[in-house]
Protein backbone atom coordinates (compact mmCIF):
# COMPACT_ATOMS: atom_id res chain seq x y z
CA UNK A 1 0.00 0.00 0.00
CA UNK A 2 1.40 3.39 -0.95
CA UNK A 3 1.42 6.35 1.41
CA UNK A 4 0.14 9.68 0.11
CA UNK A 5 0.11 12.50 2.61
CA UNK A 6 -2.08 15.54 2.05
CA UNK A 7 -1.68 18.77 3.99
CA UNK A 8 -5.10 20.38 3.54
CA UNK A 9 -6.19 23.89 4.34
CA UNK A 10 -9.13 23.58 6.75
CA UNK A 11 -11.18 26.13 4.82
CA UNK A 12 -12.07 25.36 1.16
CA UNK A 13 -10.32 21.99 0.90
CA UNK A 14 -11.39 21.01 4.45
CA UNK A 15 -15.01 21.63 3.56
CA UNK A 16 -14.57 19.75 0.27
CA UNK A 17 -13.37 16.74 2.27
CA UNK A 18 -16.40 16.96 4.59
CA UNK A 19 -18.67 17.18 1.57
CA UNK A 20 -16.95 14.18 -0.03
CA UNK A 21 -17.70 12.25 3.18
CA UNK A 22 -21.33 13.40 3.32
CA UNK A 23 -21.83 12.36 -0.28
CA UNK A 24 -20.16 8.99 0.40
CA UNK A 25 -17.61 9.68 -2.31
CA UNK A 26 -14.77 7.20 -2.43
CA UNK A 27 -11.12 8.11 -2.39
CA UNK A 28 -8.15 5.76 -2.01
CA UNK A 29 -7.32 4.59 1.51
CA UNK A 30 -3.68 5.45 0.67
CA UNK A 31 -4.47 9.10 1.31
CA UNK A 32 -3.74 10.47 4.78
CA UNK A 33 -5.14 13.92 5.46
CA UNK A 34 -3.63 16.49 7.82
CA UNK A 35 -5.69 19.63 8.25
CA UNK A 36 -3.77 22.90 8.62
CA UNK A 37 -5.13 26.41 9.25
CA UNK A 38 -3.92 27.58 5.82
CA UNK A 39 -1.78 26.17 2.99
CA UNK A 40 0.68 28.97 3.74
CA UNK A 41 1.26 27.51 7.22
CA UNK A 42 3.08 24.49 5.81
CA UNK A 43 6.82 24.97 5.51
CA UNK A 44 9.37 23.48 3.14
CA UNK A 45 10.82 21.57 6.11
CA UNK A 46 7.42 19.94 6.83
CA UNK A 47 7.15 18.75 3.23
CA UNK A 48 10.68 17.32 3.23
CA UNK A 49 10.20 15.65 6.63
CA UNK A 50 7.15 13.82 5.29
CA UNK A 51 9.34 12.20 2.63
CA UNK A 52 12.09 11.39 5.13
CA UNK A 53 9.48 9.59 7.22
CA UNK A 54 8.46 7.46 4.25
CA UNK A 55 5.66 9.20 2.33
CA UNK A 56 5.58 8.08 -1.31
CA UNK A 57 3.91 11.31 -2.36
CA UNK A 58 2.88 14.52 -0.64
CA UNK A 59 0.32 17.09 -1.68
CA UNK A 60 -0.45 20.53 -0.38
CA UNK A 61 -4.09 21.43 -0.89
CA UNK A 62 -5.04 25.08 -0.70
CA UNK A 63 -8.04 27.18 -1.66
CA UNK A 64 -8.53 28.48 -5.18
CA UNK A 65 -6.37 31.44 -6.11
CA UNK A 66 -8.04 34.63 -4.96
CA UNK A 67 -10.10 32.75 -2.36
CA UNK A 68 -7.58 32.50 0.48
CA UNK A 69 -9.03 33.58 3.84
CA UNK A 70 -5.54 34.87 4.69
CA UNK A 71 -5.29 36.75 1.33
CA UNK A 72 -2.33 34.92 -0.22
CA UNK A 73 -1.53 31.90 1.98
CA UNK A 74 -2.26 29.55 -0.92
CA UNK A 75 0.23 31.42 -3.14
CA UNK A 76 2.84 31.24 -0.37
CA UNK A 77 2.10 27.51 -0.10
CA UNK A 78 2.65 27.01 -3.83
CA UNK A 79 6.00 28.81 -3.69
CA UNK A 80 7.09 26.52 -0.85
CA UNK A 81 6.03 23.48 -2.87
CA UNK A 82 8.10 24.77 -5.81
CA UNK A 83 11.15 25.18 -3.53
CA UNK A 84 10.67 21.72 -2.00
CA UNK A 85 10.31 20.17 -5.48
CA UNK A 86 13.66 21.70 -6.41
CA UNK A 87 15.28 20.18 -3.31
CA UNK A 88 13.68 16.77 -3.94
CA UNK A 89 15.14 16.84 -7.47
CA UNK A 90 18.56 17.80 -6.07
CA UNK A 91 18.60 15.01 -3.47
CA UNK A 92 17.44 12.49 -6.08
CA UNK A 93 13.98 11.65 -4.70
CA UNK A 94 12.14 13.43 -7.52
CA UNK A 95 10.09 16.61 -7.35
CA UNK A 96 7.19 14.89 -9.09
CA UNK A 97 6.32 13.18 -5.82
CA UNK A 98 5.14 16.53 -4.50
CA UNK A 99 2.33 18.68 -5.88
CA UNK A 100 0.16 21.67 -5.03
CA UNK A 101 -3.58 21.50 -5.69
CA UNK A 102 -6.21 24.20 -5.36
CA UNK A 103 -9.65 22.96 -4.29
CA UNK A 104 -12.82 24.92 -3.54
CA UNK A 105 -15.35 23.87 -0.89
CA UNK A 106 -17.84 22.80 -3.59
CA UNK A 107 -15.34 20.51 -5.36
CA UNK A 108 -15.37 17.29 -3.28
CA UNK A 109 -14.62 15.23 -6.42
CA UNK A 110 -11.20 16.97 -6.67
CA UNK A 111 -10.03 15.12 -3.53
CA UNK A 112 -10.44 11.75 -5.24
CA UNK A 113 -8.92 13.16 -8.43
CA UNK A 114 -5.78 14.45 -6.75
CA UNK A 115 -5.34 11.15 -4.89
CA UNK A 116 -5.64 9.25 -8.17
CA UNK A 117 -3.18 11.61 -9.87
CA UNK A 118 -0.56 11.14 -7.15
CA UNK A 119 -1.15 7.38 -7.01
CA UNK A 120 -0.45 7.12 -10.72
CA UNK A 121 2.74 9.16 -10.28
CA UNK A 122 3.93 6.85 -7.48
CA UNK A 123 3.20 3.82 -9.65
CA UNK A 124 5.37 5.36 -12.36
CA UNK A 125 8.19 6.50 -10.02
CA UNK A 126 8.13 3.50 -7.66
CA UNK A 127 7.88 3.65 -3.87
CA UNK A 128 9.88 6.05 -1.74
CA UNK A 129 13.18 4.21 -1.16
CA UNK A 130 13.16 5.44 2.44
CA UNK A 131 9.83 3.67 3.04
CA UNK A 132 11.20 0.45 1.55
CA UNK A 133 14.13 0.52 3.97
CA UNK A 134 11.83 0.56 7.01
CA UNK B 1 23.54 44.20 5.97
CA UNK B 2 25.60 41.36 4.62
CA UNK B 3 23.99 39.42 1.79
CA UNK B 4 24.71 35.76 1.25
CA UNK B 5 23.16 32.80 -0.51
CA UNK B 6 23.24 29.10 0.21
CA UNK B 7 25.72 26.88 -1.54
CA UNK B 8 24.26 24.07 -3.62
CA UNK B 9 23.33 20.93 -1.71
CA UNK B 10 25.78 18.83 -3.74
CA UNK B 11 28.69 21.07 -2.70
CA UNK B 12 27.63 21.01 0.96
CA UNK B 13 27.12 17.26 0.82
CA UNK B 14 30.66 16.88 -0.55
CA UNK B 15 32.10 19.00 2.26
CA UNK B 16 30.26 16.94 4.88
CA UNK B 17 31.54 13.59 3.60
CA UNK B 18 33.61 11.86 6.24
CA UNK B 19 31.90 13.64 9.14
CA UNK B 20 29.24 12.19 11.42
CA UNK B 21 28.11 14.59 14.18
CA UNK B 22 27.04 17.77 12.39
CA UNK B 23 25.69 20.98 13.92
CA UNK B 24 24.00 23.36 11.51
CA UNK B 25 24.39 26.82 13.01
CA UNK B 26 22.26 29.68 11.72
CA UNK B 27 22.36 33.40 12.47
CA UNK B 28 19.39 35.60 13.29
CA UNK B 29 20.96 38.76 11.83
CA UNK B 30 21.73 39.72 8.21
CA UNK B 31 21.52 36.25 6.69
CA UNK B 32 18.11 35.71 8.28
CA UNK B 33 16.85 38.85 6.53
CA UNK B 34 18.25 37.71 3.18
CA UNK B 35 16.64 34.28 3.74
CA UNK B 36 19.89 32.33 3.62
CA UNK B 37 20.69 31.37 7.20
CA UNK B 38 17.76 32.12 9.51
CA UNK B 39 15.76 29.66 11.58
CA UNK B 40 13.61 28.44 8.68
CA UNK B 41 16.55 28.09 6.32
CA UNK B 42 18.42 26.06 8.95
CA UNK B 43 15.37 23.77 9.32
CA UNK B 44 15.13 23.27 5.55
CA UNK B 45 18.87 22.66 5.24
CA UNK B 46 18.72 20.12 8.07
CA UNK B 47 15.81 18.25 6.47
CA UNK B 48 17.49 18.31 3.05
CA UNK B 49 20.72 16.89 4.46
CA UNK B 50 18.85 14.28 6.51
CA UNK B 51 17.17 13.17 3.28
CA UNK B 52 20.54 12.93 1.53
CA UNK B 53 21.97 11.03 4.50
CA UNK B 54 19.11 8.52 4.52
CA UNK B 55 19.06 8.07 0.74
CA UNK B 56 22.83 7.73 0.32
CA UNK B 57 23.65 6.02 3.64
CA UNK B 58 25.88 8.83 4.90
CA UNK B 59 25.12 8.22 8.58
CA UNK B 60 25.05 11.91 9.42
CA UNK B 61 23.66 12.90 12.81
CA UNK B 62 22.35 16.41 12.29
CA UNK B 63 21.35 18.96 14.91
CA UNK B 64 20.24 22.56 14.50
CA UNK B 65 21.21 25.67 16.49
CA UNK B 66 20.62 29.39 16.20
CA UNK B 67 22.82 32.27 17.31
CA UNK B 68 21.69 35.88 17.60
CA UNK B 69 24.82 37.15 15.82
CA UNK B 70 27.43 34.64 14.69
CA UNK B 71 30.01 37.41 14.25
CA UNK B 72 30.17 38.19 17.98
CA UNK B 73 32.06 36.05 20.47
CA UNK B 74 29.55 36.66 23.27
CA UNK B 75 26.74 35.06 21.29
CA UNK B 76 28.89 32.32 19.76
CA UNK B 77 29.95 31.29 23.29
CA UNK B 78 26.38 30.04 23.77
CA UNK B 79 27.03 27.35 21.16
CA UNK B 80 29.59 25.56 23.36
CA UNK B 81 27.28 22.85 24.79
CA UNK B 82 25.79 22.22 21.34
CA UNK B 83 29.19 21.91 19.63
CA UNK B 84 30.68 19.50 22.16
CA UNK B 85 31.01 16.04 20.64
CA UNK B 86 30.36 17.22 17.08
CA UNK B 87 32.74 16.58 14.17
CA UNK B 88 31.87 19.74 12.37
CA UNK B 89 29.72 22.84 12.25
CA UNK B 90 27.97 23.79 9.04
CA UNK B 91 27.71 27.56 9.41
CA UNK B 92 24.77 29.21 7.68
CA UNK B 93 26.14 32.63 8.61
CA UNK B 94 28.28 34.97 6.54
CA UNK B 95 32.02 34.38 6.26
CA UNK B 96 32.55 36.56 9.31
CA UNK B 97 30.28 34.36 11.41
CA UNK B 98 31.87 31.13 10.19
CA UNK B 99 35.34 32.50 11.03
CA UNK B 100 34.24 33.61 14.50
CA UNK B 101 32.92 30.11 15.26
CA UNK B 102 36.13 28.54 13.94
CA UNK B 103 38.28 30.90 16.04
CA UNK B 104 36.34 30.06 19.20
CA UNK B 105 36.22 26.29 18.63
CA UNK B 106 39.57 25.46 17.01
CA UNK B 107 39.15 21.69 17.48
CA UNK B 108 35.92 21.49 15.45
CA UNK B 109 35.91 21.93 11.69
CA UNK B 110 33.67 24.80 10.56
CA UNK B 111 32.29 24.51 7.03
CA UNK B 112 30.68 27.37 5.12
CA UNK B 113 27.10 26.69 4.04
CA UNK B 114 26.76 30.09 2.41
CA UNK B 115 28.57 32.10 -0.22
CA UNK B 116 28.87 35.57 1.26
CA UNK B 117 28.20 38.03 -1.51
CA UNK B 118 28.02 41.70 -0.61
CA UNK B 119 26.85 44.57 1.57
CA UNK B 120 23.40 45.49 0.41
CA UNK B 121 19.73 45.84 1.22
CA UNK B 122 16.41 44.19 0.38
CA UNK B 123 15.07 45.97 -2.73
CA UNK B 124 11.71 44.24 -2.44
CA UNK B 125 10.57 40.96 -0.90
CA UNK B 126 13.05 38.31 -2.04
CA UNK B 127 15.33 40.66 -4.01
CA UNK B 128 18.59 41.85 -2.46
CA UNK B 129 20.86 44.41 -4.09
CA UNK B 130 24.45 45.44 -3.41
CA UNK B 131 24.64 49.01 -2.10
CA UNK B 132 28.05 49.61 -0.51
CA UNK B 133 31.55 48.79 -1.74
CA UNK B 134 33.16 49.20 1.69
CA UNK B 135 35.84 51.40 0.13
CA UNK B 136 36.66 53.12 3.43
CA UNK B 137 36.34 56.62 1.93
CA UNK B 138 32.64 57.42 1.47
CA UNK B 139 31.58 59.84 -1.30
CA UNK B 140 27.79 59.62 -0.86
CA UNK B 141 27.64 63.34 -0.01
CA UNK B 142 28.83 64.09 -3.56
CA UNK B 143 26.65 61.55 -5.35
CA UNK B 144 23.15 62.13 -4.04
CA UNK B 145 23.29 59.23 -1.59
CA UNK B 146 24.00 56.63 -4.29
CA UNK B 147 27.26 54.70 -4.13
CA UNK B 148 29.13 54.78 -7.46
CA UNK B 149 31.70 52.30 -6.14
CA UNK B 150 29.21 49.47 -5.53
CA UNK B 151 26.41 50.39 -7.89
CA UNK B 152 28.35 51.36 -11.02
CA UNK B 153 29.80 48.27 -12.71
CA UNK B 154 33.01 50.22 -13.42
CA UNK B 155 33.02 52.08 -10.05
CA UNK B 156 33.30 55.32 -12.03
CA UNK B 157 33.63 58.50 -9.99
CA UNK B 158 32.63 60.76 -12.88
CA UNK B 159 30.10 58.83 -14.93
CA UNK B 160 28.13 57.75 -16.74
CA UNK B 161 30.04 55.80 -19.37
CA UNK B 162 28.91 55.07 -22.92
CA UNK B 163 27.33 51.80 -21.79
CA UNK B 164 24.46 53.60 -20.08
CA UNK B 165 21.40 53.00 -22.25
CA UNK B 166 17.87 54.04 -21.32
CA UNK B 167 18.79 54.29 -17.66
CA UNK B 168 20.23 50.76 -17.58
CA UNK B 169 23.78 49.48 -17.37
CA UNK B 170 25.16 47.56 -20.33
CA UNK B 171 26.18 44.79 -17.91
CA UNK B 172 22.56 43.69 -17.39
CA UNK B 173 19.11 45.02 -18.29
CA UNK B 174 18.17 44.48 -14.61
CA UNK B 175 20.93 46.81 -13.40
CA UNK B 176 20.11 50.52 -13.26
CA UNK B 177 22.87 52.88 -14.33
CA UNK B 178 24.17 54.27 -11.03
CA UNK B 179 25.15 57.56 -12.65
CA UNK B 180 21.69 58.04 -14.15
CA UNK B 181 20.31 57.48 -10.63
CA UNK B 182 22.90 59.87 -9.17
CA UNK B 183 21.84 62.54 -11.70
CA UNK B 184 18.14 62.18 -10.84
CA UNK B 185 18.86 62.12 -7.10
CA UNK B 186 20.94 65.33 -7.30
CA UNK B 187 18.27 66.87 -9.53
CA UNK B 188 15.54 66.23 -6.94
CA UNK B 189 17.86 67.53 -4.21
CA UNK B 190 18.48 70.70 -6.26
CA UNK B 191 22.22 70.02 -6.17
CA UNK B 192 23.13 69.38 -9.81
CA UNK B 193 25.93 71.88 -9.20
CA UNK B 194 27.82 69.04 -7.49
CA UNK B 195 28.24 67.43 -10.91
CA UNK B 196 30.13 70.43 -12.22
CA UNK B 197 33.13 69.66 -10.00
CA UNK B 198 34.93 66.48 -11.10
CA UNK B 199 35.60 64.07 -8.26
CA UNK B 200 39.40 63.62 -8.11
CA UNK B 201 41.03 60.18 -8.32
CA UNK B 202 40.23 58.22 -5.19
CA UNK B 203 42.72 56.92 -2.68
CA UNK B 204 42.22 53.18 -2.43
CA UNK B 205 44.49 52.85 0.59
CA UNK B 206 41.54 52.70 3.04
CA UNK B 207 39.97 50.05 0.79
CA UNK B 208 40.82 46.34 0.58
CA UNK B 209 43.97 47.18 -1.41
CA UNK B 210 45.69 48.09 1.84
CA UNK B 211 45.22 44.55 3.19
CA UNK B 212 42.82 43.43 5.97
CA UNK B 213 41.46 46.52 7.71
CA UNK B 214 41.41 47.12 11.43
CA UNK B 215 39.54 49.89 13.18
CA UNK B 216 40.48 50.76 16.76
CA UNK B 217 38.22 52.83 19.04
CA UNK B 218 40.61 53.64 21.85
CA UNK B 219 37.87 54.63 24.28
CA UNK B 220 36.30 51.18 23.94
CA UNK B 221 39.48 49.11 24.22
CA UNK B 222 39.73 47.53 27.67
CA UNK B 223 42.81 48.10 29.78
CA UNK B 224 44.74 45.08 31.05
CA UNK B 225 43.19 45.64 34.48
CA UNK B 226 39.67 45.77 33.02
CA UNK B 227 40.33 42.55 31.11
CA UNK B 228 41.55 40.89 34.32
CA UNK B 229 38.43 42.05 36.19
CA UNK B 230 36.21 40.67 33.42
CA UNK B 231 37.91 37.27 33.68
CA UNK B 232 39.94 37.55 30.51
CA UNK B 233 36.91 38.34 28.35
CA UNK B 234 37.74 41.35 26.19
Amino acid sequence: MMRILAFCCERGPGEAIDLAGEKRMRYPADLTLIQVPCAGRVDVAHLLKAFREGADAVVLVGCLEGNCHHIYGNIEGRKKVDRAKQILDEVGLGGQRLEMFHVASNQPFRIAELAAEMASRVERLGPNPLAVKE
Amino acid sequence: MIIGEQKRLEEISGMLDGHRGILIAGCRSCVAICLAGGEKEVAVMAESLRLISSLRGKGWEIEEAMVERQCEKEWVAELRPRIEGKDCVLSLACGVGAQTVQAMYPRVRVLPGLNTSNMGAPEESGIFVEKCGGCGDCVLHLTGGICPIARCAKSLLNGPCGGSQGGKCEVSPDTPCAWEEIYHSLESLGRLDLLEEPIPPKSWLPARDGGPRRIVRKEAVLTEEQKRLKGGKA
